[in-house]
């Protein structure tokens, strides 16, 4: 069941990390803990634009979970990191779930931007809200592991690295099942699909609920890693269009490829703010036409090339 | 034959699209193993007569009844887990696949239904079914292609072969033979009868050449304007006056020119 080489390697890769994070300086642990978090959400969108879906409204559930971790820690108290994790998937999921009964319905185009509508929508809201803390958001205070308080940020990038390799082996496990073979199927015909007897809406449903959860996993996992929450760069439009965009640098080929292209684009960001403050964007904008004209497929694809393949699909 | 009850009971259809009248009149009984040609010129219904069958279309009136159940309501996947399938005149398959992983994704489909669809895809059981279907269709030999490679001959007999993957007891096929070469055509449909009746399905075919309906069925529907003007033995449709005005006369005309 998880015997393939990638379930191998996704298991060893990120033991591997851990350990490399036991010694490694706190920069190099804060760039992982952030480029897994919102690894967890480009795994999610991996599956939609197999099935041939891009949702440009993800920060939508990424900022659920997110402010659900805030909510729940100003409301009840709440620190736990795995109750936290939990919390932001429920409640992400859920809207995914209630919301997929619509965006079900819809492909292409009208997919990407009934998704942007929404999260416009709670963009909106909690912009003008107090209660949720409005432009200014919320501080979140440390995440508790069983009780304990750990002194150090290790401890929540190890419990985000072993979340990442669970849900990189759940996905990819799921990719290889009947419903997930469908992905492609459907993007390929969605008649013969129907016709073999299988619904295509609730294939996508269930797809589109699987992504949302994991936008919201992701978005705890990043506001804990943070420590603060606030609509810009948790539920804007931007935030959606900068996680189409590590999708599209990371590659469709592998459950591995999120991760490899969330740690790449937090690397890239990072440096191109350092290097050109003024003009960053310029710096992600020419990856992002490098990408798109030489690797469409990636920077799985480059690294399928150099490796032959054995990383295995 | 006739004092069995029909598998497909089809009574007073009618489908309209505004003022445009699609099908109407239309009554037939099929008779399970019975091997039928739909035949009409373009236009006259055919195709839409095997859309309504099979679930893609809703008539505006009529009742169309599989082994005594109403089919009108049901969605085409109901439809195909009930036992009527059906091809397509363009093939409906899986372009950026290989022929093994379309039929794979059939018999998956077909095998795990529910939560059963978090099984995995590729088992030995799928692979035993996989080359049974492969060698029947005879498609073995193109088995690691992609389709979008594939010449139009076998795109269709992969279009066939993925609709008898549910095992139906009724088999729709619309135009088999369309974008198949005159000399190809007789041994694709050899291949495709002779692998149904093996299977003891009833089959229903549109068809708009008049050799390949005279060759394999047994009984003709003609369609004009979407009404059924003779439902006979093939021989004496094809001799039929109105048959020859309305369906193969244009044809005879053109050719004699």
């Amino acid at each position: 069941m998880f015997g393939d080489k990638t379930s191998k390697f996704v298991v060893l890769g990120g033991l591997l990390i851990i350990l490399v994070g036991s010694f490694a300086p706190n920069w190099i642990v804060n760039q992982f803990m952030f480029g897994f978090s919102r690894a967890l959400a480009i795994l999610g969108l991996m599956v939609l634009w197999r099935t041939g879906l891009v949702s440009f409204g993800h920060a939508f559930y990424f900022g659920l979970g997110a402010y659900a971790v805030a909510i729940f820690d100003i409301k009840f108290g709440v620190t736990d990191v795995f109750l936290r994790l939990l919390a932001g998937a429920f409640v992400a999921g859920l809207a995914g779930y209630l919301l997929g009964f619509i965006m079900r319905n819809y492909r292409d185009i009208f997919f990407a931007m009934l998704n942007t509508a929404i999260s416009m929508v709670l963009f909106g809201i909690v912009v003008k809200t107090e209660a949720l803390g409005s432009t200014d958001g919320f501080a979140i205070s440390m995440s508790t592991i069983f009780g304990m308080s750990p002194e150090s940020k290790y401890p929540l990038f190890v419990i985000i690295t072993l979340v990442g390799i669970l849900a990189a082996l759940i996905v990819n496990f799921y990719l290889k099942s009947t419903y997930g073979r469908l992905t492609t199927a459907i993007r390929d015909n969605e008649i013969r699909v129907e016709y073999l007897g299988f619904s295509v809406a609730h294939a996508i449903h269930l797809k589109y609920t699987i992504s949302t959860i994991l936008a919201g996993g992701a978005g705890a996992l990043m506001a804990m890693s943070l420590g603060q929450v606030d609509p810009e760069s948790m539920i804007n439009w931007t935030v959606s269009g900068e996680l189409v965009f590590v999708t599209i640098l990371s590659g469709p080929g592998n459950v591995l490829a999120p991760f490899i292209g969330s740690l790449v684009f937090e690397v890239l960001r990072t440096y191109a703010f350092e290097l050109a403050p003024q003009a960053w964007q310029l710096i992600m904008g020419a990856t992002f036409l490098t990408i798109i004209f030489f690797l469409p497929g990636g920077i799985w694809s480059l690294l399928e090339k150099f490796g032959g393949k054995k990383n295995g699909k | 034959m006739g004092n069995s009850a029909p598998i497909l009971e089809v009574r007073d259809l009618l489908k309209t699209f505004g003022a445009v009248v699609a099908a109407k009149d239309i009554n037939v009984d099929i008779f399970e193993g019975e091997v039928v040609g739909i035949i009409g010129a373009n236009g006259a219904g055919k195709t839409c007569f095997v859309n309504m069958v099979t679930g893609y279309l809703a008539p505006t009136e009529g009742s169309i009844k599989y082994s005594g159940k109403e089919l009108i309501g049901l969605e085409t996947r109901k439809i195909t887990h009930a036992g009527i399938s059906r091809s397509f005149q363009v093939s409906q398959v899986f372009h950026s696949m290989t022929v093994s992983e379309n039929l794979m994704i059939a018999i998956a489909i077909i095998n795990n239904q529910g939560l059963d669809a978090l099984r995995l895809m590729d088992t030995p059981e799928v692979r035993s079914q996989l080359d049974d279907i492969l060698s029947r269709y005879k498609l073995d030999i193109h088995r690691d292609s992609t389709v979008s490679s594939l010449a139009q001959g076998v795109r269709k007999l992969l279009d066939i072969a993925m609709a008898v993957v549910s095992r139906p007891r009724i088999l729709l096929l619309d135009e088999p033979t369309s974008g198949i070469s005159v000399e190809e055509k007789f041994d694709f449909m050899d291949i495709v009868m002779g692998a149904l009746r093996d299977d003891g399905v009833t089959v229903l075919f549109v068809e708009h050449d008049m050799e390949i309906v005279a060759r394999y069925v047994g009984r003709v529907l003609a369609f004009y304007q979407g009404e059924i003007i003779a439902d006979m033995p093939p021989k004496k449709a094809l001799a039929d006056k109105k048959v020859q005005e309305f369906v193969i006369g244009k044809e005879h005309h053109k050719q004699k020119k």
